[in-house]
């Protein structure tokens, strides 16, 4: 019997729970780290980051409003479908990152049991970030983080390949307190990212939670930064962008910023807390 | 006679003693200001209050030094214990004077002796003992173990609170073990050299709190300097971009309390002579000049005009006069300059259709009045509904459903605040979470205290000040 | 002797405000329908107002309208016409060593020392608004209320046939906490009745809530329209044997209530609290309320009363310490 003839895959931009084009029809040849021909993913226009941070902002109500151990859950699942989905994963990753079987297998289970370990602190980082202030006067007193509100992200851009962890230890941390993410994908190594997003299509995660954009960097980055309704600006994998230009238009409405930091940025509480706001509520205390 | 009309029952300034003109305070002494020097005058009288230097960028270029060294030989090699021992010193030499700092804080910002007496020097002294009590222990301040403090604090605060604002800032900084250089507002300088003197006083040692006097420009010099680690600024939001984008790229971690046009929701079920009080409360304390005033009422339209009659009578006993009259309710607004940016806003209020009615005052002859004022029938697109008026100035606008409150709350780029009154406890949690502010003050308004951290949302700033949340804005995590 | 106010027939502003077909569930219906109090703003807005400052001519005018608004008490088991003369005297001349003191506006006793406390101020009785010195009696089972209504209305109609100017009548605190408004307010309108005098008049019915043991603000405010409803021509917050008897805050609120009933009416009632007013300063705080509150109209004597005995001292040692510039000592004012 003759070898079957496979099919590719199409790899499109995740905005608003769909799967659309870019709006400008543009698309990039993703090769291999030998410069064969992988695939054509789309290339992201100002106006999909626009349509994004649309989406976004429509999914935050719904995601922030969600209960802190309904978000566990979803984070959970999402650990869960891509454990099922390792081997496309793996296989991607070879491909694109010319990764071992071995690397690109320890990515992949590295990436699953981030979700795990950010699916964990929904229903935690309240009470380890929050406090109940003992006021001087009659009044309850308790201060709790809350979700900032539609998170911007460059996501790792590793010349060696960490796409798909890197997306990870950038977007579920922000997703913990409640935020919507846009996040921008390793520019060459975007396959994974796609993937992704449809793992997180099929893992109770409402569309609009997390919007995928594939593309350039240098090229959407600035839209996003300056873009008013975007309340946080994730630069993790700017660092060779011209960040402190993105920064600076950030300030324009006063957004969140972390910082480019080289690699892959190491799990923890910080980052969680990065993209959350303090609330402080008072009320009045008497048995009169 | 009309009792109403209670005799004059003025404090005694007999208890300041100014001096004609005052220096920078770097390093433990006092030095001339190599800029130009200008009054800081009484806003009730338009009276010359002292001479004031002003800071060139050399005078903070001094000081930065003083306050880096100041870090490196004595500060940062102090145990928490003993930095928390001076800490300690300061909140009772500030409780020592405090009738002094209050009558001093009258004279210079304008507001009524009973506030700056009651509420802003009380609260100064509380914010040192609460953070000095922390400086042993900042292992638990959520950093994890061995939190480092961050080096030197360039610290910018506003007008409305000159006193209070410093504390907030030097408090958590020199318990966290920083040093710190601060300037003060240039309209309102003396409490912070008053201050100076009370350092002396605590034998804090020279360098780890350095008071340069200045304008927007000493300002600016402070926060580029590249000898700071540190950002804190209480103020406008126009000024917080400026320093947002000025640090950009730097490694300076920043703290920015800005504006406010915070809602205060009243629904047909709050407890309602309580909650006149907190409309009263939430817009005309301290004149308005508040970045967390209540400044638009959102008041339930089925008792709009029962609220805004029983407001209306509330606001015709207001006293406004004197700020040094124990019985002065409202004292003068701290500037020519923000009076004129109150009288615009006002007369675009007016002119934008909106329905002006002002508490009948007596506005004295000299100084800078504005008679409480509430603008009703406001639409949610009127100018007076957006802007920052920073005055005794309300907006009253009304909703029908809560999730109307809610949306037209959110409705502003600011979120520092927001009020809500209703005898319903599962409404107001529900609300406060909807609501996208930083403080939220249930059937009660504009309450402080240094164990409850605050700050805003959006365009409102970053950070938290207060709590152990605002020791973490002077630390990092350590290795 | 006549008084200037003219007391309304029993229940009538209930059947005003609430409708003729006044019933236990109407009432009801209304008591529960009022805003809430927060006790922490409210405590708050009293606070404030203590931090008034009242100084020199404001001070001196504040002293003699308290004297002015004192209803002088003497409420003891021991109490006896020679005890009730004295106080009398007191009441008429505080301070012999100032003939300019005024006159307190009643003196309070028990029914039964009514007609001691008349034939000691003589030509001196009569309506404190005309500078006069009226008697006010407590009634109705005073100080506990825990008697049948056949009981209550003879003590009632006793006081008043002994010539008393003034009923303090007590609520059922019981039947108010049982929920049982009715009752409270029915007691209140038949002792309103039990007020009438032959020639056609009322005596002065003041109703007390004794708020220490109604607890909260939220009774307290429930309690005070439902004395107006029932016809009180003054709520009073307490019969002095209550811990805690007049607060700031209960009587701001009482303030508050009157204030609301005059917007609603276009009718004064009267407030009086009574019990645990010692000092001027604290007195003036009250007169500061009084102004801020419900407006300075109501410090006269048909509107505001001070329930209170030791406080009348304190008033005359102010007033000295002003008209001789130096403090004076509890010997230079006499004990009654």
């Amino acid at each position: 019997m003759a070898d079957r003839l496979s099919i590719p895959k199409t790899y499109k931009l995740a905005i608003g729970g769909a799967f659309p084009r870019s709006e400008s029809g543009r698309t990039y040849e993703v090769v291999t780290p030998k410069g064969a021909f992988l695939a054509n993913a789309a290339l992201a226009s100002r106006k999909d980051a626009r349509d994004a941070v649309v989406a976004a902002r429509a999914a935050f109500s719904g995601w922030a409003g969600a209960t802190a151990y309904n978000r566990g859950q979803v984070l959970y699942r999402i650990a869960e479908v891509l454990e099922g989905r390792r081997a496309q994963f793996a296989d991607e990753i070879r491909a694109s990152e010319g990764a071992t079987a071995l690397q690109a297998a320890a990515q992949v289970d590295a990436a699953i049991d981030l979700w795990v370990w950010y699916a964990g602190w929904t229903d935690k980082f309240t009470q380890v970030a929050g406090s109940g202030n003992p006021v001087a006067g009659p009044y309850f007193n308790l201060s709790v983080p809350e979700p900032t509100g539609v998170v911007a992200i460059v996501a790792p851009q590793e010349p060696k390949g960490a796409s798909l962890l890197g997306l990870v230890a950038t977007v579920a941390p922000a997703l913990v307190a409640g935020n919507t993410v846009v996040v921008v994908a390793d520019r060459a190594h975007p396959l994974s990212a796609i993937s992704l997003a449809e793992v997180l299509a099929t893992s109770d995660v409402p569309g609009g939670v997390v919007n995928v954009l594939t593309g350039s960097p240098a090229e959407i980055a600035p839209w996003l930064a300056a873009h008013a309704d975007v309340n946080a600006l994730d630069l993790s994998g700017a660092g060779a962008l011209d960040w402190v230009d993105l920064e600076i238009a950030a300030a324009d409405t006063l957004k969140r910023i972390v910082s480019p930091e080289p690699g892959v940025p190491s799990r923890s509480l910080q980052r969680i807390l990065a993209f959350t706001e303090t609330k402080t509520v008072w009320h009045t205390k008497s048995l009169l | 006679m009309s009792f109403l009309e209670y005799a004059p029952a003025p404090e005694s300034r007999a208890i300041v003693k100014l001096r004609p003109s005052y220096g920078l305070f770097i390093d433990g002494s006092w030095v001339d200001g190599h800029g130009e020097p200008f009054s800081t005058i009484s806003p009730a009288s338009e009276e010359r209050l002292a001479e004031i230097a002003t800071a060139d960028e050399h005078d903070v270029d001094l000081a930065v030094a003083a306050a880096r060294r100041a870090y490196d030989r004595t500060w940062s090699r102090l145990s928490g214990a003993d930095r928390g021992k001076y800490l300690f010193r300061i909140a009772r030499l500030v409780q020592e004077r405090a009738r002094e700092l209050a009558v001093a804080e009258s004279l210079d910002n304008g507001k009524p002796i009973k506030e700056s007496r009651d509420v802003d020097v009380p609260l100064v002294a509380a914010w040192f003992f609460y953070y000095a009590g922390w400086a042993d222990k900042l292992d638990y301040a959520g950093l994890g173990a061995n939190p480092r403090a961050l080096g030197v604090a360039a610290q910018v605060i506003p007008w409305n609170f000159p006193l209070m604002m410093l504390a907030w800032k030097i408090a958590p900084a020199l318990a966290a073990g920083n040093t710190v250089v601060l300037k003060p507002a240039e309209t309102t300088p003396l409490t912070a050299l008053l201050f100076a003197e009370i350092v002396q006083q605590a034998d804090l040692p020279a360098g780890v709190v350095n008071i340069v006097t200045g304008a927007g420009g000493t300002g600016q010099a402070l926060v580029r300097h590249p000898g700071v680690d540190k950002v804190a600024f209480t103020g406008s939001t126009a000024v917080g971009r400026e320093i947002a984008k000025t640090v950009a790229g730097t490694h300076k971690k920043v703290t920015l309390e800005l504006g406010g046009k915070a809602a205060n929701i009243v629904f047909d079920d709050a407890p309602i002579d309580q909650a006149i009080e907190g409309i009263v409360n939430g817009i005309f304390f301290n004149q308005g000049h508040v970045c967390c005033a209540g400044s638009r009422l959102l008041v339930q339209e089925n008792v709009h005009a029962e609220v805004v009659d029983r407001l209306k009578q509330r606001l015709t006993t207001l006293r406004m006069g004197d700020p040094l009259d124990k019985n002065t309710d409202i004292g003068a607004i701290n500037s020519r300059e923000q009076l004129d940016r109150i009288r615009s806003l006002s007369d675009i209020g007016e002119q934008e259709g909106a329905e002006r009615w002002s508490a009948p005052c007596e506005i004295p002859e000299n100084g800078f009045w504005f008679a409480p004022t509430i603008f009703d029938n406001v639409s949610t697109s009127s100018t007076i509904a957006r802007e920052e008026v920073f005055g005794p100035v309300l907006s009253v606008l009304t909703f029908r459903t809560p999730a109307e409150a809610i949306a037209k709350a959110n409705n502003t780029p600011y979120g520092l605040s927001a009020g809500i009154w209703t005898d319903k406890g599962s409404k107001i949690l529900a609300v406060a979470d909807k609501l996208r502010a930083g403080v939220i003050w249930a059937n009660t308004f504009n309450r402080f205290d240094p164990s409850s951290p605050f700050g805003g949302y959006k365009e409102s700033g970053y950070g938290r000040e207060g709590g152990r949340h605002g020791l973490a804005g002077y630390l990092k995590a350590g290795n | 002797m006549t008084m200037q106010h003219t007391a309304l027939a029993p229940a009538e502003r209930a059947v005003r405000v609430l409708g003729g077909d006044l019933t236990e569930r109407s009432l009801r219906l209304h008591l529960e329908g009022l805003s809430g109090v927060d006790a922490v703003g409210l405590e708050q807005r009293a606070a404030g107002l203590g931090t008034r400052s009242i100084k020199t001519s404001s001070k001196a005018w504040a002293l003699d309208t308290i004297i002015k608004l004192t209803d002088l008490t003497t409420l003891e088991g021991a109490d006896t016409p020679g005890k009730v003369r004295s106080l009398v005297a007191k009441g008429l001349n505080p301070d012999p060593s100032d003939p300019s003191t005024p006159r307190v506006a009643a003196v309070c006793v028990y029914g039964d020392m009514v007609p001691a406390a008349i034939d000691a101020l003589g030509a001196a009785h009569g309506d404190p608004d005309a500078g006069l010195v009226s008697v006010a009696a407590v009634a109705t089972a005073f100080p506990s209320g825990r008697a049948s209504l056949p009981v209550k209305l003879a003590d009632t109609r006793d006081a008043v046939a002994n010539g008393a100017d003034d009923i303090d009548m007590v609520i059922d605190r019981g039947a108010f906490l049982a929920g049982d408004y009715g009752t409270v307010f029915e007691q209140i309108v038949a002792v309103k009745e039990a007020c009438r005098r032959d020639d056609g008049g009322f005596a002065h019915l003041k109703v007390i809530l004794e708020t220490g043991e109604l607890t909260t603000y939220d009774n307290v405010r429930r309690a005070s329209w439902l004395a107006i409803l029932a016809g009180a021509d003054f709520i009073k917050t307490s019969t002095g044997k209550v811990t805690p008897a007049a607060t700031l805050p209960v009587t701001l609120l009482m303030l508050e209530v009157v204030r609301d009933w005059y917007r609603l009416t276009g009718e004064r009632i009267g407030v009086k609290p009574a019990g645990g007013i010692r000092s001027s300063k604290d007195a003036i705080k009250y007169v500061v309320t009084v102004a801020e509150t419900a407006g300075e109209q109501w410090l006269q004597p048909h509107l505001f009363r001070f329930g209170a005995s030791s406080l009348l001292n304190d008033v005359l040692l102010q007033r000295q310490k002003i008209s001789t510039g130096h403090y004076s000592g509890p010997d230079y004012v006499t004990i009654d």
